[in-house]
């Protein structure tokens, strides 16, 4: 076991080591020597760095576990267990926590599904057509159009939000989805434009040089070629869509003001204002509800999320 | 490539372009017509006019109710009065400049010690990462709320040791540090950047200067952080615009209040107070373009500052 994981050890603190620096000092030095010397050593700071990390991850990671364990213990216990040890799952503050607002806690995540369906929707279409249009396509004002879509990515949704506010307002939308929705079919969430162009300046333009030699207009070979080919964007869209719509707050605060609108966070919120002797069971049993959902897509869309952030190098 | 670095060479290759324009064909204007129409429509709709309307609205008295009325620069006049206006900007820089530079250099050790294919990479990956997707959810800013309250998580577990700790976000000198452990905790996007951005380094780089007898530190100090200035660089100002935006955390925890005593006002909630608590809509305008200016501002000078940092190697 030992001798085994040691010459592993030293090649995994050094992979990919074909420079030519270090194969003179491996051929010259025997393996099981520089094994004997270099073990311990290497395994004691290997063995250091991995407690190191776990113990942080511990400590990131508390907090979230925490949460989950005290949403199935009597809500007082809050305020005196510390620990995650869980003698017996209460169920009773998921229950109460259900019940607490004016409506079910389904209705407000149904209405967070409807809202984040929307917005997939929206941005799978809007985005991936502007993308095709500045990845592939040659017009007049191009340079400007995608400088002018770069810098919406960096701008504050606050010197938008009021006369958006007002107008939609005044389209008599405010409490309604279309304030949320209306927008991402209008490829505002420029970040997945970007991303998109990124991807489809990777597919080789030859296939579309093929699709027009035999008559293939640019509808057909956006539809036929590139949008098949570029399933591994809209997967990464389409998560970045859900959990960044499910935990929206601001926009969603401002446009849904009525109860029987109300989307997840916006619920949480109220709950929270509601609760003056604060229900910390109950509130703790929704929030996990609530991020359950998100958790779920991080375990299935981790790859794309990972690629996502590093290919783009945003949020 | 990030979208910072594609504005920069959008802006270095203006000037050769002049040659390139004349033989430019735009074959595809009426395609691209078609294909950019919902995009265009946002862009004037959602984006473009909304701004010119904000900064039409902060020069008047417009409250949602009654027709605006132009009262010229008196709600600048009236911000540079207003102490609550210079509390929630001094919080939000306060947020910002404490709080970026925490975040990425964590996210930055952190990546160091998991590049050079450590065993377990995609567990600790996915354990550091996961905080930052859900760090800007309501559910998390409850926990946060629990948590430093005073009999609180963290005080609990402080007591374990003999430690009585304050009530962390009812003291008006330590609840904005709650919220900025809040935006450090949530250093794994970046993490995630810098690892991409670390794997890029060619392995020859260190092997040469180990040949050469650098340590450690000079190795780091010359090698990956000038290659990785680029990466930083852009990190550091798409965090600076975000925290400049924070908005969640602050309303959650403080209950809306901004408090205890406006310490966790931050510039943001100011604005979402005057505008949709008060219906000052003007001020709220107005206030907004300053956010703009100012986060201008900051992203400005960190390009310009880039060039003495900012190292490119091609």
């Amino acid at each position: 076991m030992t001798t085994e994981s040691a010459p592993r050890v030293t090649t995994d603190a050094k992979p990919s080591a074909p420079g030519s620096s270090r194969a003179p000092r491996e051929a010259g030095t025997p393996a099981p020597g520089a094994g004997f010397t270099r073990r311990p050593r290497l395994q004691a700071k290997s063995v250091l760095k991995h407690a190191i990390l776990i113990s942080a991850a511990i400590i990131m990671i508390y907090p979230l576990l925490w949460m989950v364990v005290s949403s199935f213990r009597p809500s007082e216990d809050v305020f005196r267990a510390p620990g995650l040890w869980l003698t017996e799952a209460h169920l009773e503050n998921y229950a109460t926590g259900w019940n607490a607002l004016t409506s079910p806690f389904s209705t407000y995540l149904l209405n967070s599904a409807i809202v984040v369906l929307g917005a997939i929707i929206g941005n799978l279409v809007s985005c991936s057509m502007a993308a095709y249009a500045f990845a592939r396509l040659d017009f007049r004002g191009k340079k400007w159009m995608f400088a002018a879509m770069l810098v919406t990515i960096m701008l504050p949704i606050h010197v938008v939000i009021v006369p958006q506010y007002i107008l939609f307002s005044q389209i008599g939308w405010v409490n309604t989805f279309a304030p949320l929705i209306v927008p991402k079919f209008l490829a505002t969430d420029a970040f997945f434009t970007f991303l998109m162009v990124q991807f489809i300046r990777g597919i080789p333009k030859e296939l579309d040089e093929a699709a027009r030699i035999d008559g293939a207009g640019h509808p057909r070979i956006f539809l036929r070629i590139i949008l098949p080919l570029m399933t591994p964007a809209l997967a990464t869209t389409t998560i970045f869509t859900f959990i960044w719509t499910w935990s929206d707050f601001f926009s969603q605060l401002i446009y849904l003001t009525s109860p029987n609108v109300f989307t997840v966070p916006v619920a949480l919120r109220s709950f929270v204002d509601a609760q003056s002797s604060t229900d910390w069971g109950a509130m703790f049993a929704m929030s996990v509800v609530s991020l359950l959902p998100v958790f779920i897509a991080f375990l299935i869309g981790q790859k794309f999320l990972v690629k996502g952030i590093a290919t783009t190098g945003i949020k | 490539m990030s979208a910072l670095a594609e504005l920069g060479s959008l802006k270095k290759s203006g000037g050769n372009k002049a040659q390139g324009k004349v033989k430019r064909t735009f074959k595809d204007n009426r395609a691209a017509f078609v294909f950019l129409a919902p995009w265009i429509v946002g862009l004037v709709a959602i984006t473009i006019g909304p701004m010119l309307i904000s900064l039409y609205l902060s020069f008047t008295d417009y409250n949602l109710i009654q027709e605006p009325n132009w009262i010229g620069g008196e709600n600048f006049t009236r911000m540079m009065q207003d102490d609550r206006f210079w509390n929630s900007l001094r919080v939000t820089l306060t947020y910002v400049i404490v709080g970026v530079p925490l975040q990425l250099g964590l996210a930055l050790a952190v990546a160091m010690a998991l590049d050079k294919g450590i065993k377990g990479l995609p567990f600790y990956r996915s354990v550091f990462y996961l905080p930052s997707l859900l760090g800007s959810s309501v559910a998390v800013a409850i926990l946060w709320k629990q948590m430093f309250g005073t009999s609180g998580l963290v005080n609990q577990l402080l007591a374990m040791v003999g430690i009585t700790g304050p009530g962390w976000i009812s003291d008006p000198s330590t609840a904005l540090g709650s919220i900025i452990l809040l935006h450090v905790w949530t250093f794994g996007s970046p993490m995630i950047i810098f690892l991409a951005g670390l794997r890029q380094i060619p392995a020859m780089y260190y092997e040469a200067a180990a040949v050469d007898g650098a340590g450690r530190t000079t190795r780091f100090l010359k090698i990956t952080l000038p290659l990785l200035s680029p990466i930083i660089f852009f990190n550091l100002v798409l965090q600076i615009i975000g925290a400049f935006q924070s908005f969640t955390q602050a309303f959650i925890v403080s209950g809306g209040t901004g408090g205890p005593s406006d310490s966790t006002m931050f510039f943001t909630l100011y604005l979402y107070q005057r505008g949709f608590g008060q219906f000052d809509m003007g001020y709220a305008s107005a206030m907004a373009w300053v956010l703009l200016v100012i986060v201008g501002a900051f992203t400005a000078v960190n390009f310009y500052a880039s060039k003495f940092w900012v190292f490119y190697d091609d």
